[in-house]
């Protein structure tokens, strides 16, 4: 009698508790997501609409308008940014790849001494920002001749993307099975062999989660951008919408908040696919320092 | 190293190994060395320098750049607000991720969905969300005014100018890091949660210890170090990020929500005096480096136990 009590209060307690957690996780989306939500809504709104303060700003009072997209991409150089920006992201994401892989393998595999310090060194350097950085790198911008060029954003974005990479990387080979390797070597293969053919194919999912957060990172930049590249067909996403699209005697608040959903959409979706992996290999990574 | 992974395969598979290694690692270690490590050199270097963008030749200038911005109220009232701002943003990042970490794991209906939700706004790239901001703050056609005239908080055709008194500026400065480090925080706590072995919850809850208990002396004991080197990573990029004040104020209204990164840039870049600009962001640096050391020593003490 009393247990059974027990146990219905106890189930009533988990599904009252079942309701709140939905309410709060709800809240904290919504939170998070509603200045995206508005600016969707402002994109394909009507001039008479968006501009008269007694219509709700949440829903529409005239039929939505897709011309302020076809503004944003025909008229204005937003397509030039997006191309900016995913060329410099792919450039430096193959250039961190190159660098981080190796490294994050030396360091979790190959038993030197100093690994364990070095690893926590590189990763440290994450914490060096932009804004202590940018004086004397742009010095060294205009010293090898990049100065608004792209390419210049290719030499430093690194600085941003390899400590960071190192970290996960090593995390993710430290978590193959040692065995696997140890097959190859046994089989006669070089330990450059055993990397290449064993090791980096069972680290591919690593590699793609170091690969969409290095795009990230790249994609966040402001400071560098600004202060390195100045013509407007050199400037990228982060750097293009709030100098371009805002300035001028027009405010094209529209396609403003166009270009804000179709960055920060597809960006979200492909980091949300893979959290797991970042929260796997952070975790592995402190694990290997040790 | 006592511990062998890996048969003994002789000296000469072992030096090999040791080639090996300094040949992945060496590259990486340039490129940090020439971008990192030198530049902070050359920061420190510029402070003490004469150098302008017109005159870039090196003259030693001693510490009359650090007096000349000691000397001047505008920093001061930078450092203050980077002070105030990194404050109340990582109190609230840090608070907000232990919250959104917990809801995160929660078991809910559509959490992908929620999942993209909370993390947008730290993906997204960060002047491009401040953009999604202004337009709610600096505009008559704002949601937050209209819901103020809906509930009759504002008169109407009343709207609040939110970015141009020095209070709500400063706040909506504070609000808006604050948004956008919150999921990181969460991301990083939330690695902390998951990594806590289920089992041991199991054999307290059989020892009789009530939910109150297990949080108080297993999940806060547990999750504290990763919960300090979140609420670190925040303070650092709170501390020197630039973008979000660039963007909504600019510093203004007269400089009331400028920070030491804006104004670093103010006179290194815009104002075309590097040594001025380094000596600005010289201060920067004390901060970053006892937090740095903090997260090294949490660090070696989670993975320690």
């Amino acid at each position: 009698m009393i247990p059974a009590r027990r146990a219905e209060r106890a189930r009533r307690r988990q599904r009252l508790g079942g309701v709140a957690v939905h309410a709060a996780a709800y809240a904290a989306a919504l939170l998070g997501a509603g200045p995206f939500l508005w600016s969707m809504i402002t994109a394909v709104k009507l001039n008479r609409d968006l501009y008269d303060p007694a219509h709700s700003p949440l829903w529409f009072n005239a039929p939505p308008t897709a011309d302020h997209l076809a503004y944003l991409w025909r008229h204005t150089a937003f397509p030039t940014f997006a191309w900016n920006t995913l060329w410099i992201g792919a450039a430096v994401v193959v250039a961190t790849l190159l660098l981080a892989t190796p490294a994050g393998y030396a360091l979790a595999r190959l038993r030197r001494p100093w690994a364990g310090r070095l690893g926590m060194a590189i990763f440290l350097c994450y914490l060096v920002p932009p804004s202590v950085l940018f004086l004397p790198l742009s010095r060294l911008v205009a010293a090898a001749g990049l100065q608004d060029s792209d390419w210049a954003l290719v030499l430093v974005y690194p600085t941003l993307t390899v400590p960071v990479s190192v970290w996960l990387m090593m995390g993710f080979f430290s978590a193959i099975p040692a065995q696997v390797e140890e097959q190859a070597l046994v089989d006669g293969c070089t330990r450059f062999a055993a990397f290449r053919r064993v090791a980096l194919p069972l680290a591919v999912p690593g590699v793609v989660a170091v690969v969409v957060l290095s795009f990230v990172l790249c994609a966040s930049e402001y400071l560098y951008a600004i202060a390195f590249v100045s013509p407007t067909a050199g400037k990228v996403v982060s750097t293009g919408i709030p100098t371009e699209l805002i300035r001028g005697d027009l405010f094209y608040w529209q396609s403003l908040q166009g270009a804000v959903v179709l960055v920060a959409v597809p960006v979200g979706v492909v980091f949300n696919l893979l959290l797991k992996r970042f929260v796997a290999g952070f975790t592995a990574g402190a694990v290997t320092v040790a | 190293m006592g511990h062998h992974l890996f048969p003994p395969r002789g000296r000469r598979g072992r030096d090999r190994d040791r080639a090996l290694a300094s040949l992945f690692v060496v590259p990486t270690v340039a490129y940090v060395a020439a971008l990192i490590l030198g530049p902070m050199v050359l920061a420190v270097a510029f402070a003490v320098s004469d150098v302008t963008v017109a005159d870039p030749t090196f003259d030693w200038a001693g510490l009359a750049g650090i007096e000349r911005a000691l000397a001047d109220p505008v920093f001061w009232q930078a450092l203050l607000n980077t002070c105030v701002i990194t404050s109340l943003t990582t109190s609230l990042a840090v608070v907000g991720g232990n919250v959104v970490a917990r809801l995160m794991l929660a078991r809910v209906y559509g959490r992908w969905l929620v999942r993209l939700c909370v993390l947008l706004p730290w993906v997204t790239p960060v002047t491009v969300s401040s953009v999604a901001w202004l337009w709610m703050l600096d505009s008559v056609y704002s949601p937050l005014d209209w819901a103020g005239r809906q509930l009759g908080l504002l008169g109407v055709g009343e709207s609040v100018n939110w970015l141009g008194r020095p209070s709500t500026a400063m706040a909506s400065v504070v609000a808006v890091q604050a948004w956008r480090l919150t999921p990181l925080t969460a991301v990083i706590i939330m690695a902390g949660l998951v990594s806590i072995p289920r089992n041991i919850y199991e054999a307290a809850r059989v020892d009789g210890a009530g939910r109150w208990l297990r949080a108080r002396f297993m999940t806060v004991p547990l999750t504290a170090p990763i919960v300090a080197v979140a609420g670190l990573f925040c303070a650092v990029f709170t501390f020197s990020d630039m973008a979000v004040v660039r963007v909504l104020t600019n510093g203004g209204p007269t400089h009331s929500t400028e920070v030491l990164a804006t104004l670093a840039f103010r006179r290194g870049i815009d104002g075309g005096d590097v040594a001025q600009g380094a000596a600005v962001a010289l201060f920067l640096l004390p901060v970053l480096l006892a937090a740095t050391l903090t997260i090294l020593g949490l660090v070696r003490r989670m993975v320690a136990r």
